[in-house]
């Protein structure tokens, strides 16, 4: 017997969409203050904003006392949905152990003029770009709770103070509760709205507190994407064209003629579908396809020619990136120049889980249910795409199985899209990509070669550094034409975003170079390579001009957030104390996406020239920050992402496609190549050129540095200096007596 | 007609013999805590239990999983108590995405029940075949260690 669904469960596992269109996350703690650790409930459906008790958009407050916070960002693992809140809450004044979480809306962002921002969860910006009008909807409606309070009490406001989500009047020793006040809050005119807290006034923010998804996520409550289920759902498995930008000629489905489940097989321009009533049953027949692709000149390319081209490009036309004082003259007038030239391959994002998207298209509304970095640009594409207005789409997030830019473009979510519409599948449907789909369909960290000139004078002080890049433009394989021939992302970590600012005579240049291969937004952008390159040849340049490593770099800068950087890695490392033979120290310091990162990696070199990383010291400095304990998982696992890149990753273009499908061939590090880790913080605090307090971002400051680190440490440990990645294709061999720091 | 005992419920499915046992877990029985991230068995995402130990659902035909008792993370919570493995993991915050969870917490529960005081190399070598991309293996690592330590001794599964 095919025993179906029990539908009334999948109303409880997916929650619909309502008049405020809120996909509740319910984030919850239990009002118990012994239970520090908070446990997570899925939420029901978001109801009309005025029943659900809202004193503002982002802040409901029941009569219970019970908080609900809503959070603007994706939660892919990196943690905002926890740091958000927090913030909400220190601005709010109220306990943090009886508060619910739950996404905002992006159907009511779109509604109600963004009132949530632009909801895009990448380029480490969760906190450090919405902590403004965070901080702001948190004292606005503590403001309001107050003057709600000193109105009911017929007291001056100024006499009422808000904490633990309550409201006193000392004079009078008069109580009320937030649950008790936030009718009456919702409904408060402020002359003014309220100032938010300085930096220094932060009682919970800064402070070391449980991620609030920790319990869902190991009971395995938590809703992704793929674990949509909706009444009557079906399953779509898909294969793009494997050339990219390929087109498809035939399909031949004879094989799969009276097939079980199978409902339809619909061809797209690029991509060929089939749908099912069951994933594997969908995917089963897609295999048994025999499909005819027109990959055009692009079929012939391959990564060898690829690599060629981009050095050969070296010698090119370059467009000034970068230009302080003359470091051509520079070079030529000085007599000891390192020269060195670099590369990296594409890279492959493989998050855990696999692209996929949930649609229901109908004649007047669209709704998505899906994991999203770009949830908002998302639902504009989902409008354009279907031809309804952004107002009737109603975009669902859900947690996302790792994002690391992929989940950004919502590539996922027009193809499921295209399907319905051409197959006119009025049904919801779940497109789910095959690991190999999600491989081979990516848009990889681009491919790049760079060359590097270094003058050094005669007391071994860098005079001048001339840097040559070629490197594919994210921006140009998303559409934009970048007249000026510059990408800002390609540039990171060689341009701009470097954490030197004294050496006196710097150029880089750059000649942005594309092939048929998409490209894309990829854990760190331009610093995963860029970091790679120029922190290796500063490397290089130290041992060149006989330095140590450490205060060669801190002879490159004044800067107070590299200084401290390099400070405490130089206190919490034995950077000073030599390694046995067979093992190397190496430093790098980076600065990405708004925060300065450290680190020293340890590694043992076998005889055979295995390389194991034993240990990375990582420092950061994001001058303030939400929750130090969700700061450190980002740095652990900002270097395991940047380690497994720099020692396995690759994708090889063969015949035009990516030849790598899945994690046997595209591997990735496992447990047993993770290195100990030491995480500090090294927290410089201060405001900008606008007096506004700094915030850094954390999601990527730990990935750019490491695979210098890990390389530089193999030269300590060899003398063997790593040009090339990924190292599982070099031929290093075994320790030598030369060894040294 | 394979008939699948899931978390010690009995499932009469009508589905072909070969579907892979976590398609018949996560479509048909319904339970979405097992997840898909290769399958070919090579991230562990989707292993479950099968008469106690781990092993890789998108690779075991159902038919050929009749009659087993299989085990999936929805059961390792009791009565709203978590496994000391469960409880391990949240006290050392393991997860950030969160996705591979499951399987690593299934193929730790397998370790502790063979192996209840594992060492680094014990760890690597029964974690191997779980990858996580978010890179949580050192907290991993501490909250099997945590969970070893446990006074809330073994809860076999």
């Amino acid at each position: 017997m095919n025993k179906p669904f029990d539908h009334s469960r999948r109303q409880i596992l997916v929650a619909g969409a309502t008049l405020s269109g809120g996909m509740a996350l319910g984030l919850f703690m239990p009002g118990n203050a012994k239970a520090a650790v908070p446990a997570l409930e899925l939420g029901g459906e978001t109801q009309d904003a005025a029943a659900l008790n809202e004193v503002n958009a982002w802040i409901v407050i029941e009569p219970d006392d019970t908080i609900t916070l809503r959070c603007p960002m994706a939660e892919m693992g990196q943690g905002t949905a926890s740091g958000i809140p927090m913030l909400l809450a220190e601005e709010l004044e109220c306990r943090w152990d009886n508060i619910k979480v739950e996404f905002a809306s992006v159907n009511r962002n779109i509604r109600e003029k963004t009132l949530y921002g632009d909801m895009v969860a990448a380029g480490s910006r969760g906190i450090r770009t919405t902590w403004p009008y965070v901080q702001q909807a948190g004292a606005s409606a503590r403001a309001r709770l107050v003057a709600a309070a000193a109105a009911k009490w017929s007291v001056p406001a100024s006499q009422c103070e808000a904490r633990e989500s309550k409201v006193f009047h000392k004079a009078s020793g008069r109580v009320l509760r937030y649950g008790e006040l936030a009718k009456a809050a919702a409904k408060v005119k402020l002359a003014a709205e309220p100032g938010i807290k300085p930096p220094e006034a932060f009682k919970l923010v800064g402070t070391r507190q449980p991620r609030l998804d920790s319990k869902i996520k190991s009971t395995g409550k938590a809703q992704y994407g793929i674990d949509v289920r909706q009444e009557g759902q079906l399953y779509a498995s898909i294969i793009s064209s494997p050339v990219f930008g390929g087109k498809l000629v035939s399909v031949d489905d004879s094989a799969i003629q009276g097939a079980r489940g199978i409902s339809h097989v619909v061809k797209l321009d690029d991509a060929v579908a089939v749908v099912a009533d069951n994933y594997w049953r969908a995917n089963q027949a897609l295999k048994k396809l025999k499909i005819k692709w027109d990959g055009g000149a692009d079929a012939k390319t391959d990564s060898a020619q690829f690599a060629r081209e981009y050095r050969e490009a070296l010698d090119g036309p370059m467009v000034t990136a970068k230009e302080d004082g003359d470091a051509k003259t520079a070079i030529a007038k000085t007599k000891h120049v390192i020269e060195a030239v670099y590369e990296t391959p594409l890279l492959a994002h493989a998050t855990m889980e696999p692209c996929n998207a949930t649609i229901h298209l109908q004649k007047d509304r669209l709704d998505v249910w899906m994991g999203s970095q770009s949830p908002l640009a998302n639902a504009k594409m989902g409008a354009e795409e279907t031809g309804l207005k952004p107002e009737q789409v109603h975009f669902h997030q859900l947690y996302l199985g790792g994002g690391f830019g992929r989940r950004t473009f919502g590539d996922e979510m027009r193809q499921a899209i295209r399907i319905a519409k051409a197959a006119n599948i009025t049904v919801p449907l779940q497109l789910l990509w095959s690991r190999e789909q999600d491989m081979r369909a990516d848009r990889y960290r681009p491919q790049s070669a760079i060359r590097f000139k270094g003058a050094l004078t005669a007391d071994g002080k860098l005079e001048a550094l001339f840097i040559q890049s070629v490197c594919g433009s994210i921006q140009r394989s998303t559409g934009n034409p970048v007249a000026t021939g510059l990408d800002p992302t390609s540039l990171e970590g060689i341009a701009q975003s470097v954490p030197y600012n004294l050496v006196p005579n710097w150029y880089t240049g750059q000649m942005l170079k594309n092939t048929h291969v998409p490209v894309g937004y990829w854990r760190s952008v331009g610093g995963s390579q860029n970091s790679f390159y120029l922190e290796s040849f500063i490397d290089e340049l130290a041992h060149a001009a006989g330095k140590d490593p450490l205060e060669f770099r801190r002879s490159l800068t004044d800067r107070v957030d590299s200084l401290a950087v390099l400070k405490k890695l130089e206190e919490m490392s034995d950077w000073h104390k030599p390694l046995p033979a067979g093992r190397g120290r190496g430093i790098s310091l980076v600065e990405n996406h708004a925060a300065v990162g450290g680190q020293i990696a340890e590694v043992t070199v076998k005889a055979t020239g295995e390389v194991h990383v034993d240990r990375v010291f990582a420092a950061t400095d994001a001058y303030h920050v939400v929750n130090p304990n969700l700061v450190d998982a980002q740095i652990e696992g900002g270097v395991v992402f940047g380690l497994s890149a720099m020692m396995y990753g690759e994708i090889n273009i063969k015949n035009g496609a990516a030849a790598q499908g899945n994690f046997n061939d595209y591997r990735v590090a496992r447990i047993n190549d993770a290195p100990e880790m030491v995480c500090a913080l090294a927290l410089t605090g201060g405001v900008d050129e606008k007096g506004k307090p700094k915030w850094g971002g954390v999601g990527e400051c730990s990935t750019a540095p490491i695979a210098a680190a890990i390389a530089n440490a193999i030269f300590a440990a060899t003398g063997q200096r790593i040009r090339s990645l990924p190292l599982k294709n070099l031929k290093l061999t075994g320790p030598t007596q030369q060894a040294r720091l | 007609m394979p008939r699948l005992i899931v978390n010690g419920k009995s499932h009469d499915l009508d589905i072909e013999p070969d579907m892979p046992l976590l398609w018949a877990i996560r479509n048909e029985i319904g339970l979405t805590g097992t997840k898909y991230g290769c399958g070919i068995a090579q991230c562990g995402a989707c292993t479950v239990l099968i008469d106690g130990k781990p092993v890789r659902s998108c690779m075991m035909g159902s038919g050929a999983a009749e009659g087993k008792q299989i085990t999936t993370i929805e059961a390792l919570e009791k009565d709203g108590t978590l496994s000391k493995v469960q409880a391990a993991w949240v006290a050392e915050d393991v997860p950030q995405c969160g996705y591979c969870q499951s399987g690593q917490i299934m193929s730790a529960t397998a370790l502790l029940n063979h192996t209840p005081n594992p060492d680094d190399s014990d760890i690597d070598a029964a974690m191997a075949g779980n990858i996580c991309r978010c890179g949580t293996y050192v907290r991993i690592r501490r909250a099997i260690k945590r969970a070893a330590a446990s006074p809330l001794g073994k809860d076999k599964v």
